[in-house]
């Protein structure tokens, strides 16, 4: 069924904002993104889910950050590396996807389009919609919504 | 000029003075609110950058840079308050319905009340505005029903027949005060202490000392209020708990004078905004946190080396402070952060209030205090107890601010819930941790018995000659009625027919007009603490044993004593009531505050739900004996159908409440019903329904029923 309702609305071109985490080349729709951030200071919220990793302050504006690694199950980020900011827009304000690195906005053609295959894992298969078959590598889609439910 | 029209025209000549004002319609346009919040986070960050230039100023020579710099300075400043200014209402807003909410109850109640406005067009901040809606609404029909008198009773005490009630407004200091006073009965401090001594929350000797200022207060505790229908302060003074939880929430105060039979006023002084609150910024670890100012009472400092230092009790810190002992909170534990606490020397300890208790926090630092402009967080982090909210410091980074209650409870100062003196308490489970006044007194021999002060009525002395029997058991006149006595020793087995001493020291239980004296040789202190029952126990008469003050302690099961001496003690009400768990599906938080209170008041168990949505999970996954949904909620019908689909749930009863009485017959289309409708402040109406939806259930199905409730 949801392969489905993805077609229907994946059929024409789609323009993803990619984004490198760990070892995965990740994107999201780019209607949802609204900017991107170098490494932003960060106040931790203490005993929040291990996957808030902090608040920023997004010119005047407190935005939540969630780190991308922990939601997909992936080895923390190395101590010394500086996370970048994805700032999509949630429903109740912006939110912050805490990425390894940022990639350029891609146009896919949903004929490359595939719902995940069922190997990968539990938690990256809650929040991975589907994969495209790039010529060289593949893009993960992550949904936007399903990746701030936790 | 021919396009204006025509109204403007008119007000235009009206205004005389001002012949070239605009009209109305052309001053003033209509805004949205997120556009007005919107624009205020930008001028908060603009002030950040201006202060930001401001220090890069002092560093500069060129001074064309320094004064065009000032001028941004004083611009900034100007422009905030100015926006800080679109958000304001006047009051008239939420007084401009009470002219016929009084004129409508005058009328129920048969009584001629003159209500009198002043200061109406005192500004608010808009969300204070909408917060403090209800609460005053719930005064002024206090006033009316319980604080005017009827003409006749009027006219008898030499006072005009009309009542007057007064609204006033007025800015003062910072703040807004708002006074709701009427020329009625009054409220009569004794009374109020009789009730607080029956329910007992005051001891004896506090209500000797207390003056009756202190005294007319205790109309804000929570339990005090309602079942006060046997006094004759009537009722009055029902939810004033609930009205003040929600007038501290936004930061404001309230208070009450009373003269009998002048009448009463009640002040009420509110922030003129929410959005920017003074707060002490305190550091732990590497994170700095901001502490509202209202709860905050002092600040103490403990170097090393003095004499005075932190105790333990169990484990649990305390510090001696002017004598008392204040419990203690290490913030850096309970957010479970890492902090510089071991290479501090000196302690740092913010005292603070939460409800009625005081605690004090250990932080690493403190800082300053500061003005700060609250932001709210996402919905990501509402679970975080401890946290109000978030704002930005003057470096651009974000702190949390700190829920002083959420702290507290927490950090196990506080219970989650408040304790109502019931004769049925539990003593595991749901109250095992929380602090418990208890009452220790010894019995027989020396061991030590305890029973929960919330219990007790009274401490009395009899002179032994003034001991009767009646019916095998002694008995005392007592206040023009017989007290049963019952000897704890002698039902415990301990030291049995040893002859009664001069002096006769009885524990005097009540629970609605019964009474009961309980013999005990000692009383020996009164201690508050969160007592674990570590033992249950078989013996009759004792329901378990914990440690207090480091010894051994056993609970007297007041239940298995009470039937005992008189097995109707209890009557049908309770057996019914005790457990039934009802949920109360309601919008309005203060709505649902006063039905909570209401509902355990007669022994029911709350589960609350604010919206449709949640009443539903929480039935899927709590269930419920009954509910109670109210027609405000956005979709009434759209739950109860829901539930009545579940097989389990389906045969729940659910009460409806609506504002109006016409209402029901508006939704009668619906092809579900609620088993009962009734007015939502309609109190003896709504547990009557209650009692009876409650009752049909067990008769339907007593196997069920019975089953799960175990």
């Amino acid at each position: 069924m949801r392969n489905e309702a993805n077609h229907e609305s994946l059929r024409s071109l789609r323009q993803y904002a990619t984004f490198v985490v760990h070892d995965l080349f990740l994107g999201v729709d780019v209607l949802k993104v609204q900017e991107v951030l170098r490494y932003q200071p960060m106040t931790p919220a203490p005993c929040a889910d291990g996957v808030i990793e902090g608040l920023i302050n997004l010119r005047g504006q407190i935005v939540t950050a969630f780190d991308v690694r922990r939601r997909l199950g992936l080895p923390d980020r190395p101590a010394e590396s500086e996370p970048m900011n994805v700032v999509i827009r949630a429903d109740d304000g912006a939110v912050s996807l805490l990425v390894d690195e940022i990639g350029d906005v891609i146009e896919v053609d949903s004929d490359d389009f595939e719902p995940p295959p069922e190997t990968i894992t539990r938690a990256a298969r809650e929040v991975i919609e589907g994969v495209y078959k790039l010529s060289d590598r593949l893009l993960l889609v992550l949904s936007s919504e399903k990746v701030l439910r936790i | 000029m021919a396009a204006v029209p025509p109204k403007a025209v008119t007000e235009k000549a009206s205004s005389g003075e001002h012949p070239v004002r605009l009209g109305a319609a052309d001053s003033n346009i209509r805004v949205s609110v997120d556009l007005l919040d919107s624009l205020m986070n930008l001028v908060g960050e603009l002030v950040l950058a201006r202060n930001q230039i401001l220090q890069f100023t002092q560093t500069q020579e060129d001074s064309g840079f320094v004064s065009a710099s000032q001028r941004l300075n004083l611009i900034t400043t100007e422009l905030q308050a100015d926006v800080m200014k679109t958000r304001m209402q006047p009051i008239r807003v939420v007084w401009n319905k009470y002219p016929r909410v009084v004129r409508d109850l005058g009328q129920a109640f048969g009584k001629q009340i003159e209500l009198q406005v002043e200061g109406a067009d005192t500004e608010l901040d808009k969300t204070i505005i909408e917060a403090i809606k209800d609460p005053l609404t719930h005064i002024i029909r206090n006033s009316c029903d319980h604080g005017i008198e009827t003409p006749e009773t009027r006219v008898l005490a030499g006072k005009p027949a009309w009542g007057r009630l007064l609204l006033k407004a007025y800015h003062e200091g910072g703040q807004v005060n708002i006074e709701i006073v009427d020329d009625g009965a009054g409220i009569d401090p004794q009374k109020l202490k009789q009730k607080a001594l029956q329910k007992g929350r005051i001891a004896p000797d506090q209500a000797e000392r207390m003056t009756d200022r202190e005294a007319l207060s205790l109309i804000f505790l929570p339990g005090l209020s309602t079942a006060a229908k046997v006094t004759n302060v009537s009722g009055r003074g029902v939810g004033m708990d609930v009205v003040r939880t929600n007038i501290e929430k936004i930061g404001g105060s309230i208070d009450l004078q009373s003269t009998v039979g002048r009448g009463t006023t009640i002040k009420i002084k509110i922030p003129l905004t929410l959005a920017i609150i003074p707060a002490l910024v305190v550091a732990c670890g590497r994170e700095r946190f901001a502490i509202p100012q209202v709860n905050l009472l002092e600040l103490v400092r403990i170097e090393p080396g003095r004499d005075q230092q932190i105790e333990r009790i169990q484990g649990a810190p305390v510090y001696r402070l002017r004598g008392k002992l204040l419990p203690l909170i290490y913030l850096d534990d309970v957010l479970r952060i890492n902090s510089a606490r071991a290479e501090r020397e000196s302690v740092n300890i913010v005292v603070l209030q939460a409800d009625e208790q005081t605690f004090g926090l250990v932080v690493d630092d403190v800082q300053d205090t500061a003005e700060i402009v609250v932001k709210p967080l996402s919905k990501l982090l509402k679970s975080l107890a401890y946290c109000a909210g978030a704002t930005i410091m003057g470096d651009g980074r974000v702190a949390l601010i700190l829920d002083v209650l959420g702290l507290a409870q927490m950090g196990g100062v506080i219970g989650e819930t408040r304790q109502h003196g019931t004769l049925a308490f539990e003593m595991q489970g749901e109250s095992a941790g929380e602090k418990q006044a208890v009452l220790l007194f010894r019995a027989g021999s020396q061991e030590r018995v305890a029973v929960p002060l919330a219990l007790v009525d009274r401490l009395e002395e009899f002179a032994r000659e003034r001991i009767e029997m009646s019916g095998g058991r002694p008995v005392v006149q007592y206040r023009n009625k017989i007290l049963p006595l019952f000897s704890l020793a002698e039902f415990l087995g301990r030291g049995s027919g040893s002859k009664l001493p001069e002096k006769v020291r009885a524990i005097v239980f009540t629970e609605g007009s019964k009474r009961l004296g309980v013999i005990v040789d000692e009383i020996v202190d009164i201690v508050e603490e969160s007592i674990q029952v570590r033992a249950r126990s078989s013996r009759r008469g004792v329901m378990g044993s914990a440690v207090i003050d480091g010894m051994v302690t056993d609970f007297v099961d007041l239940q298995a004593i009470i039937e005992e001496v008189d097995k109707s003690w209890f009557g049908r009400r309770r057996e019914e009531n005790s457990g039934a768990r009802i949920l109360v599906a309601e919008p309005s938080s203060f709505t649902r505050g006063l039905m909570r209170n209401y509902l355990e008041m007669e022994g029911y168990r709350v589960l609350e739900a604010a919206s449709s949505d949640e009443a539903f999970d929480r039935l899927s996954r709590d269930g419920a004996d009954l509910v109670v949904a109210s027609l405000d909620l956005p979709e009434p019908f759209e739950l109860l159908r829901r539930v009545r689909t579940q097989p389990e749930l389906a045969r729940i009863p659910a009460l409806g409440l609506s504002n109006m009485s016409e209402e029901p017959a508006r939704y009668s289309e619906e092809d579900v019903q609620f088993d009962d409708y009734q007015l939502k402040f309609d109190r003896a109406s709504m547990l009557h329904s209650i009692e009876k939806l409650a009752h049909a259930i067990e008769l339907r199905e007593p196997a069920v029923a019975a089953g799960e409730r175990a």
